[in-house]
Parts: C-alpha cells; sequence; structure tokens
C-alpha cells in the first residue's frame, strides 16, 4: 500500500481521466487482428473430423472389395444402399434433432407404428399409405416437442415415454401382433418400397433426396442455423431473440415425421407391417449420426456425416455377412467398437484444434 | 431559440419508457415502482449497486421478464414484450456482460443469426453475409475472419462481435450491460467511438458500468437505482463523482470520502523477508516468456499489463491449470515438479479464476456445497463427508466473509456477483492455503462489494498470506498492492515497488507495452 492516497478521490481520479491519456479518435481506428486464416493443421483437423468418417468409410469399402470380390459386385451395393435408406431416413430425423442438443428414443417404435399403419392404409391407395403414418408419427413427435420446447422437460424422459408408448400403440392396433396387416401386390405403394430405377431401389432415390434437402434446410435457412444455435447454447439463443421452443417443437416432429416415412416405406419393401420391426433402432440411429461427426452435446454436426455414419454400419454388417464363418452377433461388435473410436477421434481432434 | 431535438441529447421526447414498474421474485422485490425514461440520441447511465434492479429493469426493457406492474411505452405507445425476440423486432438490441453468443458458430453467423442474408432461392447467402459480417467488425477496428468459430477468439473479440452483432440491427434502442468488462483500453476507445456513432444516428443508449470514469466521459444522463428503487435521474454534467456514489450507497458522502473509493487500507503490510512463493521463468510457446516473480506471505503483489500480457496465464501457470513449456515454481523452499491443480493446491496455493461462471461457480448447488467444494477430501474420513465439521466451517466463512444469503442452502446461482465472488473466495480459503491468486477478483461486482472484497485482500494479507492480485482495475491495483510486477507480451516488463507504486509510472510502464498485440496470444483458448 504503498500509493499516495488524495484526501479527495475525486482528485485522483482526474489522473485517470481519459480524455487525457488515451489517444484522439481521429486516430487511425485500434484495430485488433485476430489470425487471418485458420492455419493449415487446424484446416486439416477440422477436415478430418467433418469428413473423417467418409475417409473410414471409403477405405473399408476399399479392402473389403479387394478380400471379397462378391462384395465389390453391382448387386450388393444395390442391396446394402436399399437396407441402409431406412435407417439413414430415421438417423436424419435424429441428426438435427442431436445437433440442438436433445435426443429422439422413440423413433424406433414411431418407425415399427409407421409401418403397420402404412400396411394397413394401403388397402385404400398410395395417397392413404403414406398420408396416415406421417399424419400418426408427426402427431407424435409434435407431442415430444410440445413437452420438450414448452413444458421444458428434459428430452430423454419425455421420447422415452413415447418410445413406450408408440409401442404400446402398435401391439393394440394389431391385436399384440396377432393381425399383420398386407400391402396389395403391385400396388402404387408397393412399388415405392419395392421398384427400382436403373437398378437403385425407390428408397434409396428417396433417402437421397431427402438428405439433399436435409442439408439444405440445415446448412442454408435460418431454421438450421437456429438447430446449431440452441444447441450450441440455448440461453444465447434466447437471449438473441431467436424462437427455441418453436425450434425444439419443429424439429421433434419432423424427427417423428422422417420416421413415420422411413416406417411406411419399409412395409412397402416388405408388403407387411411387422410388428417386431424397430425395436432398438433409435440407438443404431444414434450411432450413425455420432459416427458421422455429430456432437452428442449439439451445437455442431453435418447430415452428410449421418449418411456416411450409416452406410459404415450397413458395410459392417454386410462384410460379416460376406465373411460367413463368423456369428453376425459379431456385427454389434465391430460397431460399438467403431462408435468408441470415433468417439475418442472427436475429442483426440477437438482438443488438437483447441491447442493450436 | 430552441434547436432541433436530435440535437440537444436528453431534451427529446421519451423513445422508450417504463412507467411504475413493479417485479417480485419469490421472496424478492426486484423492482418497486419504477420509472424510466429514454430519450433518442441520448446516453443514459444506469447505475447502482448489484441487487439495486439494474439487470432486472434491463430485463424488463428487453422482454426477457415481464413486469407484473406498471407498463412500458416505445415511443409513446404502450408495448407488452412476451420475448427477447418481440422486443429486437421493436428495435431493442442488448449487450450483455456476459458475452451471450454461440460459442461453436462462426462469427458471421453469430451476427447475422435469425435474420440472414438470402439469394433468390430464399436460401442463406453466405458469401453475402461474410462480406458484410467482415466490413461490419472492420468498421469496429477487427479484422478477423468472419468463417472463424466464435470460441477461437479472445473475450474481447468476442464481446466486439457481440456489439457488431447488437448495432447491424436497426435498432433504436441499445441497451449495453458492463459492455467494457473484458475490453481493452483501446477497443473501449472503439466502442465509445461506435456509441458516438449510434448518437449520431438518434439511437438512445442504455449505458450500464461500474467504472466511473466511462460514465462521466460518455453519458448525458444519470439514473440511480437502490434496492430496487429509483433514486435520482438527472444529467450527469455538474453531478458531483462523490454525490453519485453516496446515492448508490446510500451513504453519507462524508463517509464515502473518508474510506475512499477502494475498500484497501491506506498502510502497506509488513512482508516476510523470504519468499513462499518464488517462479523462475516461466514459459509457454506463445504465451509466456520467462516470467519470474517472487511473492512474500504477508504482501499483496500486483500483476499488471494490458489484456493478452499474460497476466492470467501466469496465475493459472502458478495454479496448475496450464501446462509449462519450462520453468520452475518453488514453495516454502521446495520445488513443485509436476504443476498440476492438485498438487498446487497440496502445496498450498489457491486460485481464484477470471471467469466466475465458466471456471469456478457452481450456480446449481447452495452455497454451502459451493463453499466445501474443494474441501471435502479434508473433511472426510474414509469418503465419508460429515455434515457437521461442513456446517461448522461454512457458518464460519459466510459470518468472516459477510456473505448475504437466506441460508447456507440458497443457490448460489441466485446471489448477486459480489456475493457469487465472497463464496469462491471461501471456498479457497476453507484449504488454508499459503497463497491465494486472484484473477480480477472485483470484476463486474458492484461498488459495496468491491469495496468488501478489497477489504478482505487487505485482511487476508495482514494475516500472513500470500496474494497476487490481477486487476485491469488501475486504481484497485495502485491501492491494493505493495509492488507491481508488470508483464508485456507473456514477458516481464518492469517491476515497481514502494513509493514508485502510483498510477502514473504503472500507466507509463503499461503504455510502453501498448503497441505489441499478438495475435496468437488474444487468439488463446481460455
Amino acid at each position: 500500500m504503498n500509493a499516495p492516497r488524495p484526501a479527495d478521490p475525486t482528485a485522483a481520479s482526474a489522473t485517470a481521466d481519459p480524455k487525457a491519456a488515451p489517444a484522439p479518435l481521429s486516430a487511425t481506428p485500434s484495430v485488433r487482428a485476430e489470425t487471418e486464416e485458420p492455419s493449415g493443421r487446424e484446416r486439416l483437423l477440422g477436415l478430418v473430423q467433418r469428413q473423417g468418417v467418409l475417409a473410414v468409410l471409403l477405405a473399408v469399402i476399399l479392402v473389403a472389395s479387394l478380400l471379397y470380390p462378391s462384395f465389390a459386385s453391382l448387386d450388393n451395393a444395390r442391396g446394402v444402399t436399399v437396407q441402409a435408406s431406412f435407417l439413414a431416413i430415421v438417423a436424419l430425423g435424429m441428426t438435427l434433432v442431436i445437433i440442438t442438443g436433445g435426443i429422439d428414443l422413440s423413433v424406433g417404435s414411431v418407425f415399427a407404428l409407421g409401418g403397420v399403419l402404412a400396411a394397413w392404409a394401403s388397402q385404400w391407395g398410395l395417397l392413404p399409405a403414406l398420408l396416415v403414418p406421417l399424419l400418426v408419427c408427426g402427431a407424435i413427435g409434435l407431442v415430444n416437442g410440445l413437452l420438450i420446447g414448452r413444458a421444458g422437460l428434459a428430452p430423454f424422459i419425455v421420447t422415452l415415454a413415447t418410445l413406450l408408448g408408440a409401442r404400446g400403440l402398435l401391439l393394440a392396433f394389431t391385436d399384440e401382433g396377432a393381425t399383420t396387416y398386407l400391402v396389395p401386390k403391385g400396388s402404387a405403394f408397393a412399388w415405392l418400397g419395392g421398384g427400382t430405377v436403373w437398378g437403385f431401389g425407390i428408397p434409396l432415390l428417396i433417402a437421397l433426396t431427402l438428405f439433399g434437402l436435409g442439408g439444405l434446410l440445415l446448412q442454408r435457412t435460418s431454421f438450421g442455423q437456429g438447430l446449431f444455435a440452441v444447441g450450441g447454447s440455448s440461453d444465447a439463443a434466447t437471449l438473441m431473440g431467436l424462437p427455441v421452443a418453436r425450434t425444439k417443437v419443429l424439429v421433434y416432429t419432423l424427427s417423428g415425421l422422417l420416421a413415420g416415412l422411413a416406417g411406411a416405406l419399409n412395409a412397402a419393401r416388405l408388403t407387411s407391417g411387422v410388428t417386431i420391426l424397430g425395436v432398438g433402432m433409435e440407438l443404431d440411429a444414434i450411432s450413425a449420426v455420432v459416427i458421422g461427426g455429430t456432437l452428442l452435446i449439439g451445437g455442431a454436426g453435418s447430415v452428410s456425416g449421418t449418411l456416411w455414419g450409416v452406410l459404415l454400419l450397413a458395410v459392417i454388417q454386410n462384410l460379416i455377412n460376406q465373411i460367413g464363418s463368423l456369428n453376425s452377433s459379431y456385427q454389434s461388435v465391430v460397431s460399438g467398437g467403431f462408435l468408441v473410436v470415433v468417439v475418442v477421434a472427436q475429442r483426440y481432434l477437438a482438443r488438437g484444434r483447441r491447442s493450436t | 431559440m430552441a434547436p432541433p431535438e436530435a440535437a440537444t441529447p436528453g431534451a427529446g421526447p421519451p423513445v422508450l419508457q417504463a412507467l411504475g414498474v413493479g417485479k417480485r421474485f419469490p421472496g424478492v422485490v426486484a423492482l418497486d415502482d419504477v420509472s424510466f425514461g429514454l430519450r433518442a440520441a441520448e446516453v443514459h447511465a444506469l447505475v447502482g449497486e448489484n441487487g439495486a434492479g439494474k439487470s432486472t429493469l434491463i430485463k424488463v426493457l428487453t422482454g426477457v421478464h415481464r413486469p407484473d406492474a406498471g407498463e412500458l411505452r416505445l415511443a409513446g405507445e404502450p408495448v407488452r414484450f412476451q420475448r427477447p425476440f418481440e422486443a429486437q423486432q421493436a428495435g431493442i438490441s442488448t449487450i450483455y456482460q456476459e458475452v451471450n453468443l454461440v460459442p461453436l458458430m462462426s462469427v458471421a453467423r453469430n451476427i447475422f443469426l435469425g435474420r440472414e442474408p438470402r439469394n433468390r432461392l430464399r436460401l442463406i447467402d453466405f458469401p453475402r453475409m461474410n462480406r458484410e459480417a467482415a466490413a461490419l467488425l472492420d468498421g469496429f477496428g477487427v479484422r478477423v475472419d468472419p468463417r472463424r468459430p466464435l470460441h477461437t477468439l479472445g473475450l474481447g473479440t468476442q464481446q466486439m462481435v457481440a456489439l457488431a452483432r447488437a448495432v447491424s440491427v436497426q435498432a433504436r434502442v441499445v441497451v449495453m450491460d458492463e459492455p467494457t468488462s473484458s475490453l481493452e483500453p483501446r477497443e473501449v476507445e472503439t466502442l465509445f467511438r461506435v456509441i458516438e456513432e449510434l448518437r449520431a444516428r438518434d439511437v438512445a443508449v442504455v449505458y450500464v458500468s461500474h467504472r466511473m470514469d466511462e460514465l462521466y466521459r460518455i453519458c448525458d444522463r444519470v439514473t440511480v437505482l437502490r434496492d430496487g428503487r429509483h433514486i435520482h435521474t438527472g444529467p450527469l454534467e455538474g453531478l458531483e463523482r462523490m454525490r453519485l456514489v453516496s446515492m448508490m450507497l446510500g451513504r453519507d458522502m462524508a463517509e464515502v470520502r473518508r474510506d475512499g473509493v477502494t475498500g484497501f487500507a491506506a498502510d502497506g503490510h509488513d512482508a516476510a523477508r523470504t519468499p513462499v512463493l518464488t517462479a523462475d521463468g516461466l514459459t509457454r510457446r506463445h504465451q509466456l516468456d520467462g516470467v519470474s516473480l517472487a511473492l512474500h506471505a504477508g504482501e499483496v503483489l500486483g500483476l499488471g499489463g494490458l489484456l493478452g500480457s499474460g497476466r492470467s496465464e501466469t496465475a493459472k501457470a502458478l495454479a496448475g491449470g496450464l501446462a509449462l513449456d519450462s520453468g520452475e515454481v518453488t514453495v516454502a523452499g521446495k520445488v513443485l515438479r509436476r504443476i498440476t491443480p492438485a498438487a498446487a493446491i497440496d502445496a498450498g496455493i489457491s486460485m481464484l479464476p477470471e471467469d466466475r461462471k465458466a471456471e469456478g461457480i457452481v450456480p446449481g448447488l447452495s452455497v454451502r456445497e459451493n463453499i466445501v467444494l474443494a474441501a471435502l477430501p479434508r473433511l472426510s474420513r474414509a469418503g465419508i463427508v460429515s455434515r457437521a465439521r461442513q456446517d461448522r466451517v461454512v457458518e464460519i466463512f459466510m459470518k468472516r466473509l459477510r456473505i448475504k444469503a437466506s441460508s447456507p442452502e440458497q443457490k448460489v446461482g441466485e446471489l448477486s456477483g459480489g456475493n457469487q465472488q465472497k463464496v469462491l473466495l471461501a471456498r479457497w480459503l476453507c484449504l488454508e492455503p499459503r497463497v491465494l491468486l486472484l484473477d480480477e477478483p472485483t470484476r463486474g461486482i458492484d461498488v459495496g462489494a468491491k469495496a468488501e472484497v478489497q477489504g478482505l485482500i487487505d485482511e487476508l494479507a495482514g494475516e500472513g498470506l500470500a496474494v497476487l492480485l490481477i486487476s485491469s482495475d488501475i486504481e484497485e491495483l495502485i491501492e491494493g498492492a505493495d509492488r507491481i510486477v508488470v508483464l508485456r507480451s507473456g514477458a516481464p516488463a518492469g517491476e515497481l515497488a514502494g513509493d514508485a507504486v502510483t498510477e502514473p509510472a504503472l500507466l507509463e510502464v503499461l503504455a510502453d507495452s501498448a503497441p505489441t498485440p499478438r495475435p496468437a496470444e488474444e487468439a488463446a483458448p481460455r
């Protein structure tokens, strides 16, 4: 305490009077220059984080093609991709939900419910077969969204409840699975599931279209930017005047709609509504999203990553089937292993980026 | 004779008006019949201690809270904002004290979030958005790639981005809540220039700050709140500083004058001869470059320097929060081999971090839980924590540090900034440290609590603790510290001791270091 204490503190502040000290305003404006461009390493790390899964996917495909010629066949590729398109559509919705920092556990049940409703409604034609599942599944998503966005409940609990609820509805509707609804053979709806264009299944084309639209929605619209903002910092998003509650309501509704649509397409492909489908599918979808580089805590992610993630899971499954001697249960082990590797890599990369 | 309205700040009709506004929260009356009028082209200071109701009033004006009583009028018309969005639509934008942007999103996206420029297909036009963001920031003297994620920028730059966002909407009213608390002097100048421009454009500015110099420099009128009530509104010119402070504190002017502006006692401490802690050549790439200092028991050592000079990094390194490339830290004659937070705590080093919200306080836990958090291992036997011992410790510290809370079980998030800071201080004092590192201990807390915290620092040093004080408040540093080590670009730039600890001397050393910005350091993560 060596400073001389002035008798009057106002005198002390006179020396600190900014009018005396700082440079006049007419001087060149002060410039705070942050490093202009991200460094090469930073960019590389960013690229790896965003597209790393694509590299892994390509590597796996390359190695598999060399080892198993049957894997590399066009027929096999068509089969794998059609098979994967249902999970892909579900995972698309899940991506958007996870980017907001939420989670949707109900998609597996909603997927199954959508399939059975579509099969049931297909007796009246194509339009009912699509509209009925979309309406019901969209409504379930809306309920999720309202409870999470407006009532502020935890997504995990809310969607766990609708997971059970949708499964219950499904059992009631099919008399505990005793009744199976069949899609009329040769109907337009059955073509949606089983038809092909240049040998590629219609569901795949629909999934790819949806991913294209999803990418535009996420990256190029205010709604999409809002998803990132809500996931990145919900408080900040509110204070910045973004419609946080509405965004959440919409994103869960969208997830319900997509799960329902995927279920309907799957029913069209199987030409019947199968009650036991979709158990655990929500976890596959979450795995694909996370493997695709979307942060589970929200705020960052991409739909393209999810697409690669879904394909990676599908290729692994197909590969294990190709090997034949391996029990197909190992598929889950390998997928789980990949998930761990990706999460560890994400963490490492995130640290690498921060320390540059 | 009468000049046009725009040319006379404070003479026009109110742009935004609060009439008899009341707001209560469970157990507290935050605002009680407060009226507040804001005219076009004026900078209106809003002052008061924490808990005076400033934040609540701001939140009412910006649509975060809805008033229980009274009404808001926008250009004479009664309005009710249901959400912040509606207030923003009405032309009221806000810069909050804590940067309220989305860290993972890019600078440009943050600025334009919710009103992105579109192309003909109604899709976001990113090239245009980035161009406009860069131009906007350039006008504020910030040169930064708008595509960079916000979290890679320094706190000050982030605040400038928030400013750019707030003024880029065609706002009629801009509310600034402690906008300078994380800015460097140069950036403060830029901010003031922006405020002048806003004034010239007939925008009304509400300016909240604890820094008297700033208020007197740029504000036209002032409104004083105390305990949720309106105390005074009038022009700042001609209002004596002491009178303003006494209105804020509700204390007699003579009393304030006797006690001084800061809470430090006038006499120095008797520092011991041998240092408790010595740091030798602390070095870390891009951040620290051979920082050395010695800290004695019973002294307050000030660490001076501009934002980004390595002050916080030095403290963090001493507390084990920042890995060093080289350098040695000795505590009580023993060299610390690997400095981890646990090793530092064991050696008796405690640190009060700069960013209360992110690095210290757990807002959802109670005062008691927050205080004993770090001391849990000491208060427990075989892993079982004795509640009675906790209560005893908490009681002692709540009394000693004069923590104002309804009970030890009140959530810390509900306390004022000053009391939160005291809770953090208590947490570290529980550990009975030898060395206390304080990084901006009074930032963002009100005048009264500030003086109390300063008084506490004094007391603690008097009791034989070695204190390292980092502060951007020059008055605080000069009056509080016995010696000051000044850093520049992560390297020692000078030391002031004894009678040399004066404001002009410090300014001289600081001014020397002004024109050497270190981009790498500014961009360093916190």
